[in-house]
């Protein structure tokens, strides 16, 4: 385990922030000394293209087509927003980057910023993580003392500056136009493009938005290139290291950066130290709550965006949770719609409307009151969700249609039945009828 | 009306802003903080602040989870109740909160001490079953460990 290059985790303490200095000691700000220094602005730009850098926040964005969205008439200020709201349920990666090295994720910034010559940014944060808020005003001030952020940074031309901003919270403000809407005091409903967001986000001016273990990616990028990026992945179509949350019936949950491609069987056992003892692997959501479940066929696949994809899958944050054989199916997805119907924004109807809808009728299944015409009705409606709005519906959406498609039998045993084959007491707290 | 230091605090920390709205939701803690909960009159006041309606106010305090639009206790749980906490045993710590406290969710404690709420995922899913309690975390819970939390906050609280 301890073979795995540690990139992004390089300075992990058990207990303690890295500092300032020993993020310079390993190389740290060493890229953007040279790219300030030599004005390599389209370097930053090629060689974040050229590293396949998609985006961690979930979307798989590539950063290096979304800078070069960025016109090069676009009109000033530009701004470049840090999304660390990481509210998809079991994803936090994010918050131990930024307990870990939180200088990666400022020199990450800084690069980016250059790249489109933005003049601020902005580091969305959930409440949640006051403390990490807390450590980034702080080491946002001493980078800024350092000269790494400010006027004139490190003595070149460019400025550029970071402010944190505190979410009030809720899920959707992760979408990238709700967050733009929740920056500008709006309420955060989503906004379908176009307008672009780098076109016209923030204040209507050109705005990227990412996510920050992407951020994180670029120092090292810049500093050792595309190709040493790329390699790092154990898959061709894969590229650089990936921080994947484990959570559920294993037994070390935590995260861990292991390259892309990397077997999600090789990630449960021999990272996570297995599953539970008495606990068998029955099925992951690898990528957070707004995936599909990947069930023991695909036990042993790359674990990276290409590959999922072609199984029908989506990588999301890489947020892997491990459910096991004692686990129902039924219950577990009640409990995600239980999740989406009250983060639903409410703005359109197919979400808001659909998803409670979706949500009464597991709820009576898995309460022994379901009937053999549910699950047509279920699988019609997880269709046209897709007509929501923003991808918020599709994606919350996701478990239940891999509910319906690999745990049908489990969901007919709880209709004919009259009730949950695992012996989950019906009248408990998610019984509301 | 917010102590005038507070109030002085908060207009120049807005008259340093282009934009004064993005500071709205920073206003509205800070009012929080010192009223304990956003009264319609602290709607009011942040409006005025930020140069919005009370209404759009009134619109983010209502949507955000952490607004608290009615008094709250001195102590909010936030009891995370999303998948993984889920599988951990959130339902059985739920109820046995809501048994302690002799409160149902939503609701605060007749001294004043505790409110419990719901919360999505919070991010702690490494530590599974985990709460909230006024924005620190608590992880890895049990029964007996969390009656020992609300002990050291009841003397805490010198209650």
């Amino acid at each position: 385990m301890m073979d795995t290059p540690q990139v992004l985790f390089k300075n992990r303490h058990v207990d303690r922030i890295a500092t300032r200095d020993e993020y310079e000691a390993g190389g740290g700000y060493e890229a953007l000394k040279r790219v300030l220094a030599e004005e390599a602005r389209d370097e930053v730009q090629a060689a974040i293209k050229e590293a396949l850098l998609l985006g961690r926040g979930g979307a798989a964005f590539p950063m290096g087509i979304k800078l070069s969205t960025v016109a090069e008439d676009a009109p000033f200020p530009r701004y470049l927003v840090c999304n660390a709201d990481e509210m998809e349920p079991g994803t936090f990666k994010d918050r131990v980057l930024l307990h870990t090295d939180p200088h990666q994720l400022i020199e990450g910034m800084v690069l980016a910023a250059f790249a489109i010559q933005a003049a601020k940014g902005i580091v969305f944060i959930r409440p949640e993580y006051e403390n990490a808020a807390r450590i980034l005003e702080r080491e946002v001030a001493l980078a800024r003392k350092a000269g790494y952020l400010g006027e004139k940074i490190l003595g070149s031309e460019f400025s550029f500056d970071i402010d944190v901003h505190r979410s009030g919270g809720r899920y959707i403000c992760g979408e990238v136009t709700a967050q733009l809407n929740a920056l500008m005091g709006r309420r955060p409903n989503p906004q379908q493009p176009p307008p672009y967001p780098t076109e016209s986000g923030l204040w209507g001016q050109p705005t990227v938005l990412q996510n920050v273990e992407t951020l994180c990616c670029v120092p090292h990028i810049v500093r050792n290139g595309a190709t040493w990026f790329k390699g790092l992945a154990l898959t061709e179509a894969g590229a650089g290291t990936k921080i994947f949350p484990v959570s559920g019936r294993v037994n070390r949950p935590g995260c861990y950066e292991l390259p892309m491609g990397i077997r999600l069987s090789a990630i449960i056992e021999e990272h996570a130290g297995g599953m539970l003892p008495g606990s068998e692997f029955k099925a992951c959501l690898p990528g957070g709550a707004s995936t599909r479940f990947l069930t023991r066929e695909h036990y042993d696949i790359p674990m990276d965006f290409a590959s999922l994809k072609e199984a029908g899958h989506r990588l999301g944050t890489g947020a892997i949770m491990v459910f096991d054989h004692k686990t129902c199916m039924v219950a577990a997805t009640l409990n995600l719609m239980e999740f989406f119907t009250r983060e639903s924004c409410g703005w359109c109807t197919p979400c808001r409307e659909g998803l409670p809808y979706i949500r009464d009728m597991l709820r009576r299944i898995e309460n022994g009151r379901g009937e053999e015409g549910f699950i047509p009705i279920l699988e019609q409606m997880s269709r046209q969700l897709w007509n929501a709005y923003c991808a918020f519906a599709p994606g919350a959406v996701s478990p239940l249609e891999s509910l319906l498609t690999f745990f049908g039998d489990e969901v007919r045993e709880h209709i004919s039945a009259r009730k949950c084959p695992f012996g989950n007491a019906p009248g408990g707290p998610s019984d509301n009828r | 009306m917010l102590p005038d230091e507070m109030k002085t605090q908060l207009e120049q920390k807005i008259a340093a802003t282009d934009h004064p709205r993005e500071l709205v939701v920073d206003v509205i803690f800070a009012m929080q903080d010192h009223y304990g909960y956003l009264s319609d009159a602290a709607v009011t006041e942040a409006a005025a602040l930020v140069g919005m309606t009370t209404v759009e106010v009134d619109e983010l305090a209502t949507f955000y989870p952490f607004i608290y639009r009615e008094p709250v206790g001195r102590y909010v749980i936030h009891v995370c109740d999303s998948v993984v906490c889920w599988m951990g045993g959130h339902e059985s710590l739920q109820n046995h909160l809501m048994q302690r406290l002799g409160i149902a969710m939503g609701e605060t404690t007749a001294d004043g001490l505790f409110t419990l709420l719901p919360v999505c995922c919070i991010g702690y899913c490494d530590r599974a079953p985990a709460i909230l309690i006024n924005k620190k975390v608590y992880g890895e819970l049990t029964p007996e460990k969390l009656d020992g939390i609300i002990a050291r906050l009841r003397d805490e609280a010198g209650a």
